[in-house]
């Protein structure tokens, strides 16, 4: 089931989603083709349940999905959208057709909803916005949008009026924790993606008569750059293992510390091994490691969830911290 | 790559985790009022009664056959078990490594004989191994080894010297890597493992002092040390395979993690009084536990591919390389927390923790192979060699 499901993804990413594409939505070209093909593929409703049209997964099956909207750089909210339909359906709420994307906000004084940075704000039809408690399902045809950050990511506001009559999602949704769940399997998907292309560069390369990957030096970057990727995978692939929607925020800070910290280290590996040319537009390298920058950033990074982390071994009465690490890392098959 | 894509979080079996209950029964009492210093020692702690205990309890060799005294458990019993043994820094220096890796690798290249001999008595806490790799010339470049077996008409007469040797001084045997036959330019090829009783006339053990004041390796020098026809450990000029495939043993379990844990639980209840609480402690506790559970689920999803009978050499040294990475951590950033601070109320007893483990921490990156040495391995994984 696993296998299937991640092959007929990958397929069709290695079909529409490829480089040329990501370029062209970042630089502004409509993302209406490729959003067609996902959204027939019905991956986008893998949380729903069946009784609801969807595929009845819950978290833990949607992992696959999610590391390979990493992997292929992925430019248009399927994993967002994919988390907000499954949280909306469970919610009793119907989803709008459309991507969806999420939002933290705040109503100002000058009687406007602010979101500072929305992830993949310009890509999206609607943001779920969470504001003082509640949470929302806006519109983005209101918005006024400005790109904000990384160039696929938005600063939206909306007319109060809009927030005040939007769809309200009952009860009490952390759309941090699962936005950070996300992130950290997306960057699981771009650290093993910048890490297999660096790899085989350094197979390719040839200096002083042979390929730079028989060098010592740059084998043991090599071998560093597989450790952050494969700890990082194992801490991401944790961080969505719940049994129901709803991922348990603990898992979720290591998933994310860890893939955050990874993603610094490889990066920075990547284009050292790379040299000049991997700090090209033309090559494609910079597509997965401006990610790995991006996602280290969005919805908290490193130590914002070392503080997640912290807080609750310094709260628990256990004295040894082993109970806490089999917390997060113990799984029932 | 495949070899490393398929880590994926791994259950340990509930019959398997039930042990857990027991031993932490056990160790609740037995290392009640053992201050974190020594309890920091752990696997490098030599208690021969403590090791006798548990192996009445039926805590070691439990992966054994019954026919050899074992439990005939999988190797996720051994991992549960192991890993409280560490956590509470029980010592078991002892019997360590003839549980670990000299029982399994006896249990699969010995003979009926030497099995018979050996694995029960090891599961009874009394015999007690070491292993003998290293020698004044050989460190990393392991193949370049000189002590050498020659066969006579009573078995083998062996001669030369092993350094770095651990415990070896509180050892009853040895498993020694040696010449059997070819000279050292052979490499690979005519290296053996014999089995070397080390009361035996000609056999002398010096322990060596290290930075920390312990005494954990020694020196062993062999002077025409007579062995039987038995000694023989598996196929003559099969030594270096075997002596492979047991490096997975030594390197990918929960001691690859834990090395530094004494003195991080030590810290965190420090942590956790009102005075010792800080934003920067509570932030740098998150960091650690980041980084170390991670590592726990690859080396339980690792102990699930022992127990499948793969032998994940590449994924142990992945594991190994960044597991001592956060265990040297460890002592440099809490020294960092503490000493940043107005540190009038900081216990002794954690700055003797602090202190032993600060001095020990260099040992982890070079003991079960270095860090180069374990890079290496990986890019060969990788492909790169």
């Amino acid at each position: 089931m696993d296998d299937l499901f991640s092959d007929a993804v990958k397929a069709l990413l290695t079909d529409h989603c490829t480089p040329a594409v990501v370029r062209a939505i970042e630089a502004g070209q409509s993302r209406a083709v490729l959003w067609e093909q996902l959204e027939a593929s019905g991956f986008a409703d893998a949380l729903v349940p069946e009784s609801a049209g969807g595929a009845g997964l819950v978290l833990a099956d949607v992992y696959p999905v999610l590391e390979l909207c990493g992997s292929f750089a992925v430019p248009v909210p399927l994993g967002e959208t994919l988390l907000a339909r499954g949280l909306l359906a469970h919610a009793g709420v119907s989803a709008p057709k459309g991507s969806v994307v999420f939002g933290t906000g705040q109503l100002a004084s000058d009687g406007r909803l602010h979101c500072a940075q929305v992830r993949s704000g310009t890509q999206a039809d609607w943001v779920l916005v969470s504001c003082g408690g509640a949470v929302r399902l806006l519109s983005a045809t209101n918005a006024q949008v400005q790109v904000a950050g990384f160039c696929l990511d938005a600063q939206m506001s909306w007319p109060q009026a809009d927030w005040d009559q939007a769809q309200q999602v009952p009860g009490a949704h952390d759309l941090v924790t699962l936005q950070a769940a996300l992130y950290a399997a997306q960057l699981a998907g771009a650290l093993m993606a910048v890490f297999s292309r660096t790899l085989q560069y350094a197979n390719d390369r040839q200096q002083f008569g042979k390929p730079i990957g028989k060098f010592q030096a740059i084998q043991h970057q090599l071998s560093l750059m597989s450790e952050h990727a494969f700890a990082a995978r194992m801490a991401a692939q944790l961080g969505l293992c719940a049994t129901g929607q709803v991922p348990d925020r603990l898992r979720v800070a290591m998933a994310k510390a860890r893939t955050s910290e990874a993603a610094l280290e490889v990066a920075g590996l990547s284009h050292s091994i790379h040299g000049a040319i991997g700090f090209t537009r033309e090559f494609d390298l910079q597509l997965y490691t401006r990610r790995l920058h991006a996602w280290r950033q969005a919805a908290g990074s490193e130590s914002y969830w070392h503080d997640v982390m912290g807080q609750a071994l310094l709260d628990s009465p256990e004295p040894l911290s082993l109970d806490l690490m089999r917390t997060l890392t113990d799984v029932v098959v | 790559m495949s070899q490393l894509d398929s880590l994926n979080p791994s259950a340990i079996p509930a019959a398997d985790e039930a042990l857990r209950q027991d031993v932490r029964a056990f160790l609740t009492e037995a290392m009640r009022g053992v201050p974190a210093h020594v309890r920091a020692r752990s696997w490098s702690g030599y208690d021969p009664e403590f090791s006798r205990e548990l192996g009445r309890r039926g805590w070691l060799g439990i992966t054994f056959p019954p026919a050899y005294g074992g439990a005939g458990r999988s190797a996720f019993a051994r991992y549960v078990l192991v890993e409280e043994f560490l956590n509470f820094g029980a010592p078991v220096g002892s019997h360590w490594i003839a549980d670990r890796q000299s029982g399994p690798l006896l249990l699969k290249y010995g003979t009926e004989t030497q099995k018979q001999r050996y694995l029960p008595a090891i599961c009874r806490g009394e015999a007690f191994f070491c292993i003998g790799m290293s020698e004044p010339g050989s460190g990393s470049d392991l193949a370049s080894v000189r002590t050498r077996a020659v066969p006579n008409q009573s078995g083998w007469l062996l001669n030369g010297q092993k350094i770095w040797t651990t415990n070896a001084h509180n050892c009853h045997f040895m498993i020694a890597l040696v010449r059997t036959s070819g000279e050292a330019t052979d490499r690979h090829k005519g290296l053996s493992q014999v089995i070397v009783d080390l009361s035996l006339p000609g056999v002398t053990v010096r322990p060596i002092v290290d930075q920390s004041g312990d005494s954990h390796f020694c020196e062993v020098f062999f002077d025409n040390v007579q062995l039987g026809l038995d000694a023989l450990v598996g196929d003559e000029g099969g030594g270096w395979e075997q002596v492979t495939a047991e490096l997975a043993f030594e390197r990918s379990g929960p001691e690859r993690l834990f090395s530094s844990i004494a003195l991080f639980d030590e810290w965190l209840a420090y942590v956790r009084t009102p005075q010792g609480r800080t934003p920067q402690a509570q932030r740098l506790a998150g960091k650690i536990l980041s980084q170390l559970a991670p590592l726990r689920a690859m080396s339980v999803a690792i102990t699930e591919k022992l127990t499948r009978g793969e032998s994940p050499v590449v994924e142990a040294a992945l594991v190994k390389d960044l597991g001592t990475g956060v265990e040297q951590l460890i002592p440099a950033a809490i020294a960092d927390d503490l000493f940043s601070r107005d540190a009038a109320d900081v216990p002794a007893e954690l700055l003797n923790t602090l202190n032993y483990i600060t001095q020990v921490a260099p040992s982890y990156s070079l003991r079960g192979g270095t860090r180069d040495i374990l890079r290496g391995m990986i890019a060969r994984g990788l492909g790169l060699r």
